[in-house]
């Protein structure tokens, strides 16, 4: 009777802390050489940055300027306005999170921002108390959420559908005139981060939608249709944003009827808006490429119409194929919208060169742009961390 | 019977989609043209009340401001023609030298991200992160204000070793003064040039005959560097003589000066693309799937070899396309310089914008000239593009 010698169990590699050294830092003399090379710069490069930091870098422009690179000129006694959309913004993202993101423990972590906020920056007193409100509110909106999710679900929707218009409404103000309850405030007292946010939503919000037209121009059998298409796209990207942005101060003006104005914040957006729209068609555009023929195919069989097969199937499909695509054009936008500056707006980086303009604060540019860049850092990470748990949501290249 | 029931259940036109889509394209083509045709009235009617009519010829009188950079003479007595001329050449001077070093550092980050060594890929992952949130304007302005302005005053000046003076002035390096040789020199150049050229197709016409593949871009570089060395050598007057910049009273003098805006735009644009063609090196890399590297380790090549036959062409052809447009973005983005005061083609327009209140005319050669730019840029890439693709059966 032949006895099976039981087979030798795997070779367990122990994975202990030299071995792994040994595999990933010193695999070589040269891989040696470049372990002790970068975490010599390593060291070199944040000692550094501590050290100016803490001890070189003089932090009170940032403090004293706090509310300029918020708002900007934005009169202090109106806002309560900001603080009030920005309260709406947050307690619909609670919800959103209670409703939508399936209890995940960091969306707690993420309401929080704005209390960790409070205490990290150099904030007064007043806006200190907004912001635990804030905190507050969007927990309250999360704990309303986790309540009752499939009530809430189409109020939700609701709540972002308007959001855009509540948030222009109340910042540019409930009247037209300068007096009475929320006044008018002029758009050039728009400044700082609160400038900068709404140009990128705006934007966003405006050059989406003609974004997908434009793509479905150019991918349309109509040749005038496609031409057109076509040459905008190309025309728009084959430019720099900023000449775009010059063209919109400089020349809108002109394209319009005489004794029509537009407001200089306005022809900002239109031209954040236009450029914006060529880069988004051509992303999308890739999503609608990406869908196989069959589709179509199924769709008319099914007895859709052109316009229903396109609204519902083709486009959800495409979209959300490149959402990653797209976000990372929104968070280009976020960023390219501090060229308004270069055009004579008070963004962050308008607030920032007013502020270094200030007899008291020469040869602080340091300071102020490494402050502004951290903002600027700070969200544009954020969008991009939020847009790939988005991803994971949604199952992107998954499915 | 037949003709009759056709034209009985014939589609009336107002469904007939054929004629639909004609009448759809006509009426959008119609209100296209309308709404040129009434921005192109009110911008007529504009421009008659400010008094300017549409021209170009302005721009043949003399235009009376100063600029810091330019590649030939000029002064205020030059033409707003000349004066733009010059900034189209500091923007060239520019894009190339940008396209030069985030190429190199590019594709060293690219390596980096894929390193096994923890450290090297860490850092690499880092900086692409540090340097992808952040925003460019902000990025070039840092350079400026926060680095460059704030370098020592003339009469501190920093020396670095291999004689680089640093002052917030600039910064001087040194640089060759052609010598009465020197048109010689040139001439053996372009010999050099020649030989090499020969050499490579020798070396192609030999590698098609046999299979075997020499190196044949080094072999053509060293050709003509072996005659531009034996040329100095050899000629009796050496073509180039070294200038090191000096401080001369309050300013810099001799070698070449690279001015503040210059430095901050040219390493702004440098470090800001790298970090995307890093990505766009790393995929490309990446793309190339591990088979081929253990197909030809397997047939016996080593790993250079493999890397330079295997790997390197395969990666080439995923990576050009991206490539391209990351260029192109260095180039537009280039006109950011407005923010640091360097004349380039975009800031020169804007100053004689501002000098004769001509925006239509100003604003539509820009956005030409960058057009011009990114349609020879896109045309050079597809032709290179064509070249280098999968010749499939």
């Amino acid at each position: 009777m032949a006895t099976i010698e039981p087979a030798l169990p795997p070779v367990t590699e122990r994975s202990n802390i030299l071995r792994w050294a040994r595999k990933n830092l010193f695999g070589s003399w040269y891989d040696s050489l470049l372990t002790i090379l970068g975490a010599w710069f390593m060291y070199w490069a944040l000692s550094s940055l501590a050290r100016w930091v803490i001890t070189t870098a003089e932090w009170e422009v940032v403090a004293v300027n706090m509310r300029l690179f918020m708002i900007g000129q934005y009169p202090l006694e109106q806002a309560w306005r900001l603080w009030l959309w920005l309260g709406f913004l947050v307690f619909l993202v609670g919800n959103s999170l209670a409703i939508w993101g399936k209890g995940s423990r960091y969306s707690v972590a993420l309401l929080l921002f704005p209390a960790v906020l409070a205490f990290a920056f150099p904030f007064g007193d007043e806006p200190r108390k907004w912001l635990l409100i804030l905190a507050v509110t969007g927990l309250i909106g999360w704990g309303i959420g986790r309540a009752r999710p499939e009530v809430l679900k189409r109020s939700v929707i609701a709540g972002w559908v308007i959001s855009l218009p509540v948030i222009i409404l109340l910042t540019r103000g409930l009247s037209a005139s300068e007096t009475g309850f929320a006044p008018f405030v002029k758009t050039n007292l728009w400044g700082g981060l609160l400038l900068t946010f709404l140009l990128t939503v705006v934007g966003i919000m405006f050059s989406f939608p003609i974004g997908v037209l434009l793509a479905l121009g150019r991918r349309s059998v109509l040749p005038i249709v496609r031409w057109f298409s076509v040459a905008y796209i190309e025309l728009v990207r084959g430019v720099p944003l900023i000449s775009i942005l010059f063209m919109a101060q400089l020349m809108l003006p002109l394209f319009l009827p005489e004794g029509w104005t537009v407001d200089r914040v306005v022809r900002a957006m239109v031209g954040i808006t236009l450029f914006s729209a060529a880069y988004l068609a051509e992303n999308v555009r890739g999503g609608l490429q990406a869908i196989p023929k069959g589709q179509f195919e199924a769709a008319e069989a099914l007895g859709l119409s052109g316009a229903q097969t396109m609204i519902f199937i083709i486009l959800p499909q495409a979209l959300r194929l490149v959402i990653p695509i797209l976000v990372g054009q929104f968070i280009a936008l976020f960023k390219d919208t501090s060229l308004v500056a270069i055009v004579g707006l008070f963004d962050l980086v308008g607030i920032a060169q007013t502020v270094l303009a200030q007899p008291e604060f020469l040869g602080l540019q340091r300071e102020v742009y490494a402050f502004i860049s951290l903002i600027f850092w700070v969200l544009s990470y954020g969008m991009s961390y939020l847009s790939q748990q988005l991803e994971v949501r949604l199952g992107v290249g998954i499915r | 019977m037949q003709l009759e029931r056709k034209r009985e259940t014939a589609i009336p036109f107002w469904r007939d989609e054929r004629i639909l889509k004609i009448l759809g394209q006509i009426v959008f083509a119609l209100l296209v043209l309308i709404v040129g045709a009434l921005i192109y009235q009110n911008m007529q009617a504009g421009l008659a009340k400010q008094g300017i009519s549409l021209s170009y010829s302005f721009l043949n009188g003399v235009s009376g401001f100063d600029l810091a950079e330019s590649a030939f003479p000029y002064d205020r007595n030059s033409t707003y023609w000349q004066a733009f001329l010059a900034g189209l050449l500091n923007t060239l001077s520019v894009g190339v030298a940008g396209i030069v070093f985030s190429t190199i550092l590019g594709v060293i980050l690219g390596v980096a991200r894929l390193s096994t060594n923890f450290i090297v890929n860490r850092l690499a992952t880092f900086y692409l992160e540090l340097i992808r949130n952040l925003s460019l304007l902000v990025f070039l302005i840092f350079w400026y204000l926060g680095v460059f302005l704030k370098l020592p005053r003339v009469k501190d000046a920093v020396v670095w070793p291999g004689d680089i003076i640093l002052t917030n002035r600039g910064v001087g390096i040194p640089w060759g003064i052609p010598t009465a040789s020197f048109p010689t020199f040139r001439l053996i150049l372009l010999g050099g040039l020649i030989v090499a050229i020969i050499v490579f197709f020798a070396l192609r016409a030999y590698s098609k005959r046999t299979g075997r593949a020499p190196l044949t871009l080094l072999w053509s570089l060293l050709a003509f560097a072996f005659v531009a060395v034996a040329g100095w050598f050899l000629l009796p007057v050496k073509p180039l003589t070294l200038d090191l910049t000096f401080v001369k009273g309050l300013n810099l003098s001799g070698g070449k000066i690279l001015s503040p805006e210059f430095l901050a735009l040219t390493s702004g644009l440098v470090l800001y693309t790298a970090a995307f063609i890093g990505e766009v090196v790393r995929a490309g890399i990446q793309s190339v799937s591990k088979g081929q590297v253990e197909a030809s380790r397997a047939l016996g090549l080593n790993s250079f070899q493999t890397l330079r036959l295997i790997v390197f062409p395969q990666a080439l052809r995923v990576i050009i396309p991206p490539l391209t447009s990351q260029y192109l973005n260095l180039v537009k983005n280039s006109s950011l310089a407005i923010a640091v005061g360097y004349p380039d083609v975009f800031y020169v327009s804007n100053t004689i914008l501002n000098q004769t209140g001509r925006a239509v005319e100003m604003i539509s050669l820009v956005m030409l000239t960058y057009l011009m730019f990114s349609l020879l840029t896109s045309v050079l890439m597809n032709w290179y593009n064509q070249r280098i693709k999968l010749v499939e059966r």
